[in-house]
């Protein structure tokens, strides 16, 4: 059963009770919340994903968003997270919620799920192959996600690559797209079929949103993707469209930095990222226009894929 | 007079310590009790070191695939942090190589760097170390050049170390972020009783062929300062834990010839017997240690009233279990907030002890910056 086949009241009923099993990808979860704005955001955004099923006395991240028990409730609201029964975060003001869950929950898959190398990226997919795309904030790299996936690529994750150590294939996470600031309005412009939930102002990172996932991107989400490409996007305001080969030794060094686990998993790490470094292109990127950008994407993945078949 | 478990009818499923008491238990898991497990062993640290002993008991298989990336991941952790301990000794036995002492580390890092059975799937948070009182500012100047230093500590929290503890504030390192905790002792002065630092640093041991120049203490007296530990530390997030590494460090020294009476004449000789009691009664009680009759006679003289007896077993019963919602019952928060105060009321006087509690429950938290945003 999907979740947008819950009313809205059997939703906040569950949420504010028991809570609500969900899946994602490859991690269960219950979220359990009393809050008007997790239930709209889980609503808004999570429709396509399945919270019912046979297994679902098994959760792997038990998570919890209320406000704290303490005096202050009355005179400056706020929302705790709780990982089941631990709060990892200070309280944040109540109408944070929504994101909060979305924060915690990547804190939950970073600091656990050590059988995946997990580097902190985007990954998006095409005719099998992935692009992973790593950057500091800023560099407008959920921008871009959030620009290819509305031209067809499928989201595999907004913000956490999962390298299946076994396998070295990427799996796929397509929880909603994080958006800040002037990218909420970019993205808006960009296609009419965006769904963006409603805004949380003055957050640590300014003004969040999230994009609703696209539907096939969450009805394929147990098909894992093979790394074809790691591209570092660059967004500056009038930018030529470029994408220029870039070191794999350089690369390697900054995915091993920018992953969550690297050094948590010793040898294997090293191994794992080498594997991958071995199969993938790297470029750098950059651009000013977003469809100009998807356009670059589209040549590369059609080159590629027609690199394969000969 | 042993502690039944079934005194509890209305006794919460502590499953975590049910299953190191009989692994089987498992083959009868639904997915709601391995659900329920994995989330007890996490808030008790022990997912990686139930991950091993199911590995000894051939057992990984019995794990459903949905819970087992939960184990695996756990033990991946643990390994990665093993070599890391012993990495980060090395790095403090070079920096504090110019010290007239030898290095003596102290709980999880002894079990590490000494090979033992209780290192199993162990986590840590930050390594110990013992060094002779009179050579303190030394080590700290020493440490502090190798790139560790102290810091986050309230002003009143940095005296109450210096003033009253028997360690000086955790220095953590600048790049790679690890924590040392330096002793003097392995109990306040102001405890009210006091195992003199010289007679532990008189029996140290070479922890092994691979740690030159790095030492343990003796078996007796690692255990009885794990016993201590338990019991004189006012916060047991990690009690089960505690008591599974006695649980390790007792089954494998009771093989050696007089290991027993040893152990209960050295507790008699360093003030301990009461804490080894305690240590041994609740590792029974949560996990079947074996622990011959006649080690209750010669504990006798410590032994204490029934009236306390019963009193202490409502709380060490409910406080060491996992810090998990699903063991509490109507008294565990008052079970926990009476070790709290008891291992206090043990380790300083109460003109000593009532102003620090007070500014502990009303003005620290107030002040208390330690957590992390969100990122």
């Amino acid at each position: 059963m999907k979740l947008l086949q819950l009313s809205s009241s059997d939703l906040r009923q569950q949420l504010a009770g028991e809570g609500i099993w969900l899946r994602a990808g490859p991690f269960s979860l219950t979220i359990r919340s009393k809050i008007p704005h997790v239930a709209e955001g889980l609503a808004d955004l999570y429709g396509q994903f399945e919270v019912r099923s046979s297994r679902q006395a098994f959760a792997d991240f038990h998570v919890e968003l209320n406000p704290p028990a303490i005096l202050r409730r009355w005179f400056r609201p706020q929302v705790s997270f709780s990982f089941d029964g631990s709060l990892p975060f200070k309280p944040l003001p109540l109408d944070q919620a929504y994101p909060m869950l979305e924060w915690g929950l990547n804190w939950c898959v970073s600091m656990h799920a050590h059988h995946y190398l997990i580097i902190h990226a985007a990954v998006v997919e095409k005719n099998g192959l992935a692009a992973i795309l790593p950057a500091p904030p800023g560099s407008g790299k959920s921008t871009l996600t959030a620009g290819l996936v509305l031209s067809g690529w499928r989201l595999l994750s907004d913000e956490l690559t999962l390298i299946d150590r076994k396998t070295g294939l990427i799996h796929a996470l397509p929880r909603p797209v994080s958006l800040k600031n002037q990218s909420i309005e970019v993205i808006r412009q960009f296609s009419s079929e965006a769904f963006i939930n409603r805004a949380t102002h003055d957050t640590t990172k300014g003004t969040v949103a999230h994009m609703r996932p696209p539907k096939s991107s969450v009805q394929r989400q147990y098909e894992p993707a093979r790394p074809g490409w790691v591209i570092f996007p660059k967004w500056r305001a009038d930018a030529e469209t470029l994408l220029t080969p870039r070191s794999k030794a350089q690369t390697f060094m900054f995915l091993a930095q920018n992953a969550f686990n690297y050094s948590h998993l010793g040898t294997d790490g090293f191994r794992v990222g080498t594997a991958l470094i071995g199969q993938v292109e790297c470029y750098d990127f950059q651009y000013g226009q977003l469809h100009e950008a998807v356009a670059a994407f589209n040549r590369l993945a059609d080159t590629s894929t027609q690199d394969a078949l000969v | 007079m042993h502690l039944s478990r079934h005194t509890r009818a209305d006794a919460p499923k502590d499953l975590v310590s049910r299953m190191l008491r009989s692994p089987d238990t498992l083959l009868r898991f639904s997915m709601a009790d391995w659900d329920m497990l994995v989330r007890q062993a996490r808030s008790a640290g022990l997912l990686a070191r139930i991950h091993n002993v199911l590995a000894q008991h051939n057992m990984i298989e019995v794990i459903p695939a949905e819970a087992r990336w939960h184990f695996d991941s756990a033990a991946t952790l643990a390994n990665k942090q093993q070599l890391a301990v012993r990495w980060e000794v090395e790095q403090i036995r070079t920096a504090l190589a110019g010290l007239d002492c030898p290095l003596v580390v102290l709980k999880g890092a002894a079990y590490v760097t000494a090979n033992l059975p209780a290192a199993s799937g162990r986590l840590f948070n930050d390594i110990d170390i013992l060094v002779p009182r009179s050579l303190l500012n030394q080590a700290e100047a020493a440490l502090m050049l190798a790139g560790w230093h102290t810091s986050g500590l309230s002003p009143y929290d940095e005296r109450y170390y210096r003033r009253w503890m028997h360690e000086i504030p955790p220095m953590q390192h600048l790049h790679r972020a690890t924590v040392i905790d330096v002793h003097h002792a392995i109990l306040p002065d102001t405890a009210r009783y006091f195992p003199d630092p010289q007679k532990l640093l008189n029996r140290i041991v070479p922890a092994g062929d691979d740690m030159p120049g790095v030492y343990v203490f003796s078996a007796e007296d690692r255990i009885l300062h794990s016993a201590t530990h338990l019991f004189h530390d006012g916060e047991l997030p990690h009690g089960l834990r505690d008591l599974t590494d006695l649980d390790l460090l007792l089954r494998h020294e009771a093989a050696a010839p007089h290991f027993w009476p040893r152990l209960v004449a050295r507790a008699d000789k360093l003030q301990l017997g009461r804490s080894l009691y305690y240590a041994l009664r609740y590792t029974q009680y949560f996990l079947d240690t074996p622990v011959p009759e006649k080690v209750w006679d010669d504990l006798r003289p410590v032994t204490p009233h029934s009236a306390l007896l019963k009193l202490m077993d409502s709380i060490f019963s409910r406080a060491l279990a996992p810090a998990h919602a699903s063991c509490d019952d109507a008294f565990s928060s008052v079970a926990r907030q009476a070790a709290y105060v008891r291992a206090h009321w043990l380790r300083m006087p109460a003109h000593l002890l009532i102003p620090h509690l007070l500014h502990k429950a009303f003005i620290s938290p107030y002040l208390d910056n330690s957590t992390a945003k969100p990122a």
